[in-house]
């Protein structure tokens, strides 16, 4: 599988994504660039974590209005595999691509910690390989991560199972029914708070977070020599 | 507008009236309001280091592994495979205090800086905070302002913040202290240097614009001390923008890997003119700057303003000629500026023109190698002596020994630091193995099976009590928090935070502070690279506690050697190494519990400590420990808590030989003691290795239950303290 990692003027994530896809799964990938108007083909794009233009504005705002932006809606259109990673899932939320909005953590302060979250859809490329059920240790670490969206939107995502994620034990940051992470109506488009790609590592964290990668490329794989359309 | 340049606007300056005569006497007449103003910032406490320039001479700066010591933005040394580790600790002090979140914030930025300067990219950074007492009206606010501005700028910026220390103490209530360290990788053969080259090379200003933020920050703010008016000086604590560093920080880096580049300097302290000051200085160049070049924020500044605003996020570098666009290039790829603002020449002089005119016109030598050096006189303040009296028989030991441990336990000092560092990114840049809470970090060394250890202390109490030993406590703890996580000491950095230098009793603890130093590294074999020196730290003639800050780097070759506090498995030997003396003097227990800060630190005696390093290193490298763990402040009691306070959280059953005060065994601060646990059949081997190299071995007990069981005195539940010691600093502060 081939994957593109978007680098925004203050990602700050997206090294260890790629160091992730590229060094441990051996996954072919590329550096995007924020200006860049094309995907160059890949299968996959990770919006990574980070604090994109600084995040002065609301989180991902700017980043969600970037040229290569448009080139990500068309791939998800187009049933394209893409995984917003913490501030990744807030411009997809600015971007439209998922439904909602991270607001300020309940306590108002940034927190880094590992939490556990349980897979509450396994029909996304993402969590296929996972059990229904299953709980996953994933650190977070972001000072706007409490998700919320108006009743409808949310009794929608219920009732469609496009929760993904759900914090279990406690919440951690004031989430809306401690979700962590949604997808869109697609199943295709994917966005989480929690870093996947910083529990990769037996000794940095766990390996919890490599589920999600590697269920994209036997998803992938599984459709055969189906190929992604592209706008390249 | 154009007042006569006179020793009455030198006094406002912040010169002395000896250098003020000085200057004219090197001019040969009066100088311009700017040359006043560039002279006045380059012979500042903060930038010429004329108090303690002299003595800082005496530290041992070399060794096998110095690829860089003292001089440059930071120092380096080899970490093997081709790789530099580049390190520095500064202080932010006197900003923080007056404006805690942005001067804190800053200090992060400026240390980042001085970094990647050096072509390293910053993995990892350590912040020492010291904060008045914990009910002090102002403490709260400070620590969380203080706390968030260093989470803003290493959050926003990518670099994981892994450790750090914090300790309350009255003597801080007016001065706090937020002394910021940060490492880099580079390629050992790929070390930017701050020395300009070539004359007619241009000189390049990049990153964010200058504005009217920080001017006289360096040379009023941080080199003076306090007074009712400190909160005034508000508007020269500059404003950080970590985003803007980011791309700065990326930019520099891939313009490092071409061939466009001389040389490169950071804007720090002191802004542009320091910064083109000293890269002609070290290269024995004169510099000429058109200051109607340099980009501005806002209309109407004066050359004045210019040449001593101390915004943030901008550098200066020296290209090759014909390379100006290449590098624009490079820059405008990453949404920044770069303004070829001038060039270097040969006349060994420094030049501003505006407007067609030149406003200043300086021997770059005047203001560096001319700068005043400083002899200050020291004396012994009378004191100490009446403070290291204490006589043990006047305290009565506790009744209730687990009270007065799970006392400890909830003590500012001692209580959990999660509440700190869980608002700081730990894990960006994916390499930290070891993260806070443990005696050191440990970032691995991204590509390699190598990992960089990291730790930062100092006592200060001990160091009240006594300067020499205090230093030399503080670099000895240092060490044995780096071979607690089973890496091999190498390098310090110093940050060396001390009151006004003009009173002869804080020269006095500066030089013992320097001696100490100096006495450790050289035993221990681990120079210093780099540092700082703040002085003046001080308010209405009240100084803090002499707080010599000693971060360190160990190295470890192996990651997967590496330990940790935390017992691992139930019916492990909890072993001692290192013998307990009957010592109470300046311990956290005596500060605590009975309101006692007196007494001599504990004892130190170096080749035992160096031989006990030998031994648990050793014992790491043969896998024959499952943890390691210091026995510092709160003593051998709190210690065997703390392993059960991490990983999976288990208990455990000791029984201490008597034959000394119960509290000196329990609470008491003895040096050179580490706790470890081990698998029984291992027990042997380490006996026998305990005899060679004479470190002593005493088998305490047992990893088992869920309990901290001290012979019949002490029967603790963990999973109540546990809760108790996490939440203590956050319910102290208010939430």
């Amino acid at each position: 599988m081939r994957w593109g990692v978007v680098t925004f003027p203050g990602s700050l994530d997206d090294r260890d994504a790629l160091r992730v896809v590229r060094r441990i799964l051996r996954d072919d990938a590329i550096a995007l660039w924020h200006k860049d108007g094309d995907l160059r083909g890949v299968d996959g794009v990770i919006l990574p974590g980070g604090f994109s233009y600084g995040d002065y504005l609301r989180c991902g705002a700017m980043a969600g209005c970037a040229p290569i932006m448009t080139a990500v809606a068309e791939h998800a259109r187009a049933g394209g595999l893409v995984l917003g990673i913490c501030n990744g899932f807030q411009i997809l939320c600015e971007a439209g691509l998922l439904p909602g909005a991270l607001v300020r953590n309940r306590s108002l302060s940034f927190i880094c910690e590992p939490v556990t979250v349980r897979i509450e859809a396994v029909d996304t490329p993402f969590t296929h390989l996972c059990q229904p059920g299953e709980i996953l240790t994933l650190p977070i670490k972001h000072g706007e991560g409490c998700y919320v969206a108006d009743e409808d939107t949310l009794a929608t995502l219920e009732r469609e199972r496009r929760v993904v994620f759900r914090y279990v034990g406690s919440n951690p940051n004031g989430s809306l029914a401690d979700i962590a992470g949604v997808c869109n109506a697609g199943r295709n488009v994917v966005g989480l708070m929690p870093h996947p790609e910083h529990a990769a590592d037996r000794l940095t964290g766990g390996e919890d977070g490599l589920k999600l990668f590697r269920s994209a490329a036997a998803w992938l794989e599984r459709r055969g020599a189906e190929r992604i359309a592209s706008t390249s | 507008m154009a007042r006569p340049v006179t020793a009455e606007v030198a006094d406002e300056h912040g010169l002395t009236r000896d250098e003020w005569a000085k200057i004219v006497q090197v001019l040969g007449r009066s100088p311009t309001i700017e040359e006043l103003g560039v002279v006045a910032v380059m012979w500042s406490e903060h930038c010429s280091y004329k108090s303690s320039r002299a003595w800082l001479k005496q530290l041992p700066t070399t060794g096998a592994r110095v690829l860089q010591g003292p001089g440059e933005n930071a120092g380096a040394i080899d970490v093997g495979d081709g790789l530099a580790a580049v390190f520095k600790i500064e202080s932010h002090n006197h900003p923080s205090f007056v404006e805690p979140f942005q001067g804190a914030a800053t200090g992060v930025g400026g240390i980042l800086r001085d970094v990647f300067t050096m072509g390293a990219r910053p993995v990892g950074s350590l912040d020492s905070l010291r904060f008045g007492r914990i009910d002090h009206a102002r403490t709260p606010y400070l620590v969380k302002g203080v706390v968030a501005g260093i989470g803003h700028y290493g959050n926003c910026i990518g670099v994981p913040t892994v450790g750090g220390d914090v300790y309350f103490d009255s003597g801080y209530d007016q001065n706090i202290l937020v002394n910021a360290f940060t490492i880099g990788i580079a390629r050992r053969d790929r070390l930017w240097r701050a020395r300009a080259a070539g004359p007619g090379n241009p000189v390049i200003y990049v990153g964010a614009r200058t504005g009217r933020d920080g001017i006289h920050g360096a040379s009023l703010l941080a080199s003076a001390a306090f007074d009712a008016t400190s909160g005034e000086k508000r508007p020269a604590v500059q404003v950080g923008d970590p985003f803007t560093e980011k791309l700065l920080l990326e930019a520099c880096l891939e313009l490092m890997q071409s061939d466009h580049l001389v040389a490169i300097q950071d804007m720090g302290a002191a802004g542009l003119t320091s910064s083109s000051v000293e890269m002609a200085g070290r290269g024995g160049l004169g510099i000429v700057l058109e200051l109607d070049a340099v980009p501005l924020r806002e209309e109407g500044m004066t050359p004045y303003e210019i040449l001593l605003s101390e915004s943030q996020e901008r550098m200066v570098l020296v290209a090759k000629a014909g390379h100006e666009a290449a590098v624009q290039a490079v820059f405008a790829r990453w949404d920044l500026e770069a303004a070829v603002i001038g060039r270097l020449t040969d006349d060994g002089t420094f030049r501003a023109r505006w407007r067609g005119a030149e406003v200043c016109a300086l021997p770059v030598s005047a203001l560096t190698d001319a700068a005043p050096v400083y002899r200050r006189p020291a004396e012994e303040p009378a004191r100490l002596e009446d403070l290291q009296r204490f006589d043990p028989a006047d305290v009565r030991e506790p009744a209730d020994w687990t009270a007065t441990l799970l006392a400890l336990l909830e003590s500012p000092n001692l209580c959990s630091r999660e509440w700190v560092y869980r608002q700081y990114d730990q894990l960006v840049g994916g390499q930290t193995v070891v993260r806070p809470g443990a005696d050191a970090a440990l970032v691995r060394i991204e590509g390699t099976q190598r990992a960089l250890a990291l730790t930062v202390d100092c006592n200060s109490r001990y160091c009240r009590l006594d300067p020499y030993l205090g230093a030399v406590l503080a670099v000895v703890e240092a060490a044995r928090n780096l071979v607690a996580v089973g890496a091999e000491p190498l390098a310090v950095s110093d940050c060396l935070n001390y009151g006004n230098p003009e009173r002869p009793d804080v020269m006095w603890e500066f030089q013992q502070g320097i001696q100490g130093i100096r006495d450790a590294c050289i035993a221990l074999g681990t120079p210093v690279v780099s540092g700082n020196v703040s002085f003046y730290n001080e308010t209405e003639g009240r100084s803090i506690p002499p707080t010599p800050t000693i971060a360190m780097v160990g190295l470890l070759d192996d990651v997967e050697l590496h330990v940790t506090p935390w017992w691992k498995a139930e019916g492990d030997v909890i072993i001692l190494l290192g013998r307990t003396r009957e010592e109470l003097g300046a311990s956290e227990y005596l500060s605590v519990i009975h309101g006692i800060v007196r007494g001599a630190p504990p004892w130190i005696d170096l080749d035992a400590e160096k031989r006990l390093h030998r031994f648990c290193l050793e014992a790491v490298h043969e896998r024959l420990v499952r943890s390691l763990h210091d026995v510092g402040e709160g003593g051998l009691a709190v210690a065997l808590v703390e392993c059960s306070f991490g990983g999976p959280g288990l208990g455990a059953h000791v029984d201490l030989e008597q034959g000394i005060r119960m509290d000196a065994l329990l609470f008491g601060e003895s040096q050179s003691r580490m706790l470890a646990s081990v698998k029984r059949r291992h027990l042997g081997r380490l006996r026998d290795m305990a005899r060679r190299d004479d470190v002593p071995l005493t088998v305490l007990g047992e990893v088992r239950g869920r309990n901290l069981v001290i012979g019949d005195l002490v029967d603790l539940p963990l999973d109540t303290a546990r809760e108790r010691w996490r939440h203590a600093l956050e319910r102290r502060l208010g939430g």
